[in-house]
């Protein structure tokens, strides 16, 4: 089966999370699925936009799904993709409410052309899951990650609000909990799996990052996980790069590297953690990984 | 013909939104009306009286009252017209309430719908017969359906009036969900200890015959003149050698199976007697964990058995039974608590439902009525009840309140403390409804002389931590979020209609409400009635009900049974369907299309001819809309009444 998608990379794939992005890119380019990047995209809005003026949140959107509309005319797509939880909400969000042709007819006035929106939207982690079949990846795993403990962790916006994102179970997802198993990571049941962990609230309330986000990690401590394994660019910015933050506001000494699903299918079919960016990554997981080398008597 | 029609203003309900007094007079102009006048209530004394008077003084042959539902006074105003000395089917409705004053407020439009509607039930009632009722005799025995409390009452109240009861309960014992409670609101009494010997009544009365483990599988007839037929489930063992001594159940290898009394917290053995007080005090099998009956081998229990009861052979029993009357008291199921995935029922051990609580309580539990944590066997100290798990909540379906879960959470707050001095009970609650007798007092003391903590609020989220369990919830009333640490987390689920509750209604054509549990005829004048004769509701298969209105509601309907059956025969409607044999080419659509088997094909001087069972004709109408050739006619509802409404609305 060959699957092919309108790819919208969204803003911190090309910055903060340039390694989700490159290791997404990889994962599917290994994996058959075909992603046309969105040409000529815009940001979504992100988290601000949709808090100020649904209209203007809309109209961003809007524009990359007109662009991602002629994308289907001239080719067969199966539908819009995109790594990150908050782009992804934001694509749903805004199909959602086109449904209102009173609301539809405003945007396209601003817009300034038709849209359709019709193409199916849906994260990567959910066409891997779902339109490809977890059993996909196992013809990918060359080096299982045996030994290793993970935590999955979803955020708060991956499987919700449920009737619009229509993806697992709202509060109790598996998706990722399926995946690592099948990439043969030890996945450990991991309660605080939807909670949030803080999101944009970290540019403007550190205290509430140190709270949440370090219940996350004090909680992945406690499972008794090695790692953190995320799907979302902000979870993991808040729960890596922030983590010596919260260390210090807390008096915690978590040390816990936080990787992206896709960095850790790119180390089980065998890339090597310099394709996979693992440099990228605040908390190091090099002594993690070498343990675990050692661990299976295989070189590092 | 001379007709009356008396145009009521039932207060300002009617009055309010029609010039009735103009809809009067406009009637006057129709034919055949000698008299027309408004009337403050139609239905009260006064009212009635007026229309009595004016036929004696009109000398009225057929009168029309233009009011509120024929489902509501009806019956009443043909009663006045036989009073009068007139045939009580010369009487027609006309409905300008629910029809027009409550659905409209421009005045002279709804004047002009009601006259139209009083001159459609005037053409109608030109063309009305003399219809006279038939009777016809009745089977004075009743069949209850559901052995829990209220089921029992209805029973027992039927039995010792001297009717022959049969009971039929699905479970292998009787005593239903009230013999699962350890004990009972507001008195704290043993709930087996006062259950128990009503259900040794019901197994030693010689008019109660008992069929456990069986299910009704289909019912024909009416009125009087049900036929039930009841599946009588294989129990694998023959319940006239049984003894109940038990034998088997010690002896069975199958130890694991899931104990369905217990509500799964404990285990049992694939032959089992479901809990020391069950009657019939017989052991049943449990096909699918039997080793015997899933592999083939095994057979201990047929071994050991001093009876020689055990029949692996046995298969389902069809029976027959002939009732007059039926009482439906299936019941309610609590609600599937994995539904809420955020308290993680289903996956985490302790969080339990307040039924398997209950169960934790009983002496005669799967731990003998100590308090022990299913994961580890600990005694808790730490325990967080949470209301309202599957009621007052429109995102899972269920908006209505089940009515008996604070009660019961307080319940088990004051158990827990007399069990564990130490403890301390969190009750997270909405708001706290207790209206029954010395119900809100029942509650405080839970509050004030147990010290349960109660807080307003919902519960977000509960999640493992370090081996107990961590409550995030809000507290509405201090406007903050909490968090509390649990060794144990009771969830108060609510009630929903029993399993098969809908199947069951369309058998007894009764009707039931979107959530599955049964309508009464009239929500406040008729709780007991379906809108079926000879069908009656006890207990919470009506909606869920706390014991005393259970059993209140098990003597009503008892009571309702004996004074149907206090008459040898009963009246027939003829408001039924009749064949023209001379019309009719026997082509049996309207057989297949009667939803109450009430036409049967016969043999009429060689040619296949249709026939209508008067008794079973419900009067709905279907086959007169079926027949190509209208042969087959609904009297009060002829095609020349109803076409004369049509032409009186359009022409």
């Amino acid at each position: 089966m060959s699957l092919s998608y309108a790819y919208y990379p969204g803003c911190s794939g090309l910055g903060t999370s340039l390694e989700y992005d490159t290791s997404t890119r990889a994962l599917c380019r290994s994996l058959g699925i075909e992603l046309v990047e969105i040409p000529d995209w815009n940001c979504c809005g992100s988290t601000p936009a949709h808090a100020v003026d649904h209209l203007l949140s809309a109209c961003l959107v809007g524009r990359n799904l007109g662009i991602a509309d002629d994308m289907a005319e001239e080719r067969k797509l199966d539908g819009i993709i995109t790594p990150c939880p908050s782009c992804l909400k934001n694509l749903k969000t805004t199909q959602h409410r086109l449904a209102d042709p009173e609301f539809h007819r405003k945007v396209e006035l601003v817009v300034g052309r038709t849209l359709k929106a019709e193409l199916p939207i849906k994260s990567v982690l959910q066409v891997v899951v779902e339109d490809l079949g977890i059993q996909a990846l196992a013809k990918l795993v060359k080096e299982p990650l045996k030994g290793l403990k993970v935590v999955p962790y979803y955020g708060c916006i991956m499987v919700r609000p449920p009737q619009i994102m229509q993806f697992d179970d709202p509060e109790n997802p598996m998706a990722l909990d399926n995946l690592l198993a099948e990439l043969g990571a030890e996945v450990l049941p991991f309660p605080l799996k939807t909670d949030c962990c803080g999101a944009s609230l970290g540019t403007t309330r550190k205290d509430v990052i140190a709270k949440l986000s370090g219940r996350v990690l004090d909680a992945a401590e406690e499972a008794g996980a090695d790692a953190i394994v995320t799907a979302c660019p902000l979870c993991q910015m808040n729960l890596d790069m922030r983590q010596s933050q919260i260390n210090r506001a807390n008096h915690s000494g978590h040390n816990m590297p936080v990787f992206y699903y896709s960095q850790l299918a790119g180390l089980a079919a065998g890339q090597g953690e310099t394709s996979t960016m693992l440099d990228k990554l605040c908390v190091s997981p090099r002594p993690l990984l070498a343990a675990l080398a050692g661990h299976t008597g295989e070189g590092a | 013909m001379n007709i009356g029609v008396f145009v009521c203003h039932c207060g300002s309900n009617i009055a309010g939104t029609v010039d009735t007094e103009a809809v009067a007079k406009a009637a006057l102009g129709f034919r055949e009306v000698v008299f027309a006048t408004d009337t403050m209530y139609a239905c009260s004394e006064p009212g009635q009286a007026g229309i009595v008077d004016a036929i004696k003084e009109y000398d009225l042959d057929g009168v029309v009252v233009a009011s509120c539902t024929p489902r509501m006074h009806e019956a009443t105003f043909r009663r006045t017209l036989e009073r009068a000395g007139l045939n009580k089917y010369m009487f027609e409705m006309a409905n300008i309430r629910e029809h027009v004053s409550w659905v409209g407020k421009d005045k002279e439009a709804n004047t002009r719908k009601a006259g139209e509607l009083v001159h459609m039930a005037v053409e109608k009632l030109r063309r009305n017969d003399y219809l006279q009722a038939g009777e016809f005799e009745i089977n004075k025995r009743v069949m209850v359906i559901g052995g829990g409390v209220a089921g029992i009452q209805a029973a027992l109240d039927c039995a010792d009036g001297g009717l022959e009861v049969i009971l039929v309960e699905r479970e292998p014992s009787i005593g239903g969900k009230m013999s699962k409670l350890d004990k009972t609101f507001p008195t704290v009494d043993c709930s087996s200890c006062i259950l128990g010997p009503k259900m040794v009544d019901v197994a030693q009365h010689p008019n109660i015959t008992l069929y456990t483990l069986s299910e009704v599988d289909s019912v024909k007839g009416f009125v009087g003149n049900f036929d039930v037929t009841v599946r009588r489930k294989a129990a694998y063992v023959d319940w006239d050698a049984c003894t109940g001594c038990g034998e088997c159940t010690t002896k069975c290898p199958s130890k694991k199976t899931p104990d369905r009394f217990n509500e799964f917290i404990g285990t049992t053995t694939a032959i089992n007697i479901p809990f020391p007080q069950a009657i019939p005090k017989k052991a049943s099998i449990n096909a699918d964990a039997c080793i015997k009956l899933t592999k083939g081998k095994c057979g201990v229990c047929a071994k050991v058995c001093p009876t020689e009861a055990i029949r692996f052979d046995q298969q389902d029993e069809l029976v027959t039974e002939q009732v007059g009357a039926i009482i439906a008291a299936t019941g309610y199921d609590l609600f599937d608590f994995t539904k809420y995935g955020e308290y993680g029922g289903g996956r985490y051990p302790d969080v339990i439902t307040s039924m398997q609580y209950e169960r934790l309580l009983s002496a005669s539990g799967p731990t003998e009525g100590h308090i022990k944590r299913p994961s580890d066997g600990a005694e808790p100290k730490d325990i967080v009840f949470i209301q309202c798990v599957g009621s007052r909540d429109k995102s899972i379906g269920r908006p209505y309140c089940s009515g008996f879960c604070c009660m019961y959470t307080a319940k088990q707050t004051i158990l827990t403390k007399d069990h564990m001095p130490d403890s301390q009970s969190y009750v997270f609650y909405m708001d706290i409804r207790a209206p029954g007798k010395n119900y809100d007092e029942f509650t405080r003391r839970a509050m004030e002389e147990y010290g349960a903590r109660y807080i307003r609020g919902r519960v977000s989220a509960i999640q493992p931590k370090n081996g107990r369990y961590l409550v995030k919830g809000a507290d509405t009333l201090l406007g903050q979020q909490v968090e509390i640490e649990a060794d144990l987390v009771v969830l108060a689920v609510g009630a929903e209609a029993a399993k098969g509750a809908g199947e069951l209604a369309e058998k007894l054509r009764i009707s039931y409400d979107p959530y599955g549990f049964f309508l009464e005829g009239h929500p406040k004048l008729k709780p007991v009635e379906t809108n079926t004769a000879g069908i009656y509701l006890a207990g919470s298969c009506q909606g869920p009900k706390d014991i005393p209105s259970s059993v209140a509601q098990g003597d009503a309907a008892a009571a309702k049974v004996l004074a149907l059956f206090s008459k040898d025969k009963l009246a027939s409607d003829p408001q039924v369907s009749g064949v023209k044999l001379v019309r009719c080419i026997g082509c049996g659509k309207c057989e297949s299309v009667c939803p109450f088997g009430a036409i049967e094909m016969i043999d009429f001087r060689g040619m296949t001819k249709a026939s209508v069972i008067e008794t079973v004709c419900q009067g709905c109408g279907v086959c007169t809309a079926a027949c190509p050739q209208g042969a087959i006619q609904l009297s009060h509802f002829t095609d020349n009444q109803i076409l004369a409404e049509v032409n009186t609305l359009c022409l």
